[in-house]
């Protein structure tokens, strides 16, 4: 048996609800949503390499190297936000996260 | 008789998946942050598996090395308690497994019912070559010519990015004495200086 392009969206699309559910079930601690997110964009990549692969197009890969820059700055990013928002409350649970009154 | 790549790939992913499991799941957010990176190292595997060595590396360098230590670096430095974490899971679980379900559903359904159109194969832009090439100079190949613009537009993002996080968390304390290089190069020796006449015995 051959390890064809089905298999490798099917690996993509249950990471992607992971990473999915993990946003959802997670409501004390924002890092892990982050984390979350990041496993989407892995799933995204996988996305991406898999159909670079199977129609034979080297433009899958460059874009999923973009999509690692993006990923990369989001993180950076966000774990900025977090650490001013620690720094103001002294948490970071989701349920608190009322400030902006959104 | 089964393959070796076919070994290889259900081992990666369904350690990938196991592991992200683990990172939505885990008590500690270090082990969270641990199984992450466990996630990263096996799909770069997969990676490695279709043919995108480059981005394997890539992924195990910048991720590994750079995101991940950033997490681990974060959640050590704010040292939250996860608390009872069960209980708020409980109270969301069923929201979360609800929409989770719906988009696996949609997801594998969608698996079985999509086809290549049979232009695809006509309207790639850049084929991957047989001759030798390697994975690495392809994609230069590309993003130093075609792409050379959302390249450089890539590189701005991350420039964007560390100029924010610097921005956002740099704050300036009240009471620590800092080295002033300016008003230490601007002394002048005349006001700082002072000869002072202190007769025999009496002491300053």
């Amino acid at each position: 048996m051959t390890i064809g392009l089905d298999h490798y969206l099917i690996v993509a699309a249950l990471l992607f609800t992971i990473g999915g559910i993990g946003t959802f079930l997670n409501r004390k601690n924002v890092i892990v949503i982050l984390m979350s997110i990041e496993l989407m964009l892995l799933a995204v990549n996988i996305n991406f390499v898999a159909f670079s692969q199977y129609l034979g197009d080297m433009l899958g890969q460059v874009f999923a190297l973009f999509v690692l820059t993006i990923a990369a700055a989001e993180s950076a990013i966000g774990l900025a936000i977090l650490v001013v928002y620690f720094r103001n409350r002294g948490d970071i649970s989701v349920e608190d996260l009322n400030m902006m009154k959104g | 008789m089964i393959n070796i790549a076919a070994i290889l790939f259900y081992l990666f992913s369904g350690v990938l998946l196991s592991s992200a499991m683990m990172v939505v799941t885990a008590r500690n957010t270090v082990h969270g942050v641990l199984f992450l990176i466990l996630a990263f190292f096996n799909a770069a595997g997969l990676f490695i598996l279709a043919n995108a060595e480059f981005l394997a590396l890539l992924l195990v360098v910048v991720y590994v090395g750079a995101v991940a230590v950033l997490f681990l670096f974060v959640v050590m430095m704010l040292n939250v308690e996860m608390g009872n974490i069960q209980k708020t899971a409980r109270e969301y679980s069923v929201a979360g497994g609800l929409i989770g379900g719906t988009l696996a559903v949609e997801l594998i359904l969608m698996l079985y019912s999509w086809n290549t159109s049979p232009e695809a194969f006509e309207m790639i832009s850049s084929p991957i070559s047989k001759d030798g090439v390697t994975n690495t100079q392809a994609l230069g190949n590309l993003i130093y010519t075609h792409y050379a613009l959302i390249f450089q537009a890539s590189g701005i993002i991350l420039l964007i990015a560390m100029v924010g996080a610097i921005v956002l968390t740099l704050r300036h304390r009240e009471g620590i004495r800092r080295q002033k290089i300016g008003d230490q190069l601007a002394r002048d020796p005349k006001d700082s200086v002072s000869l002072v006449d202190i007769s025999p015995g009496s002491g300053i």
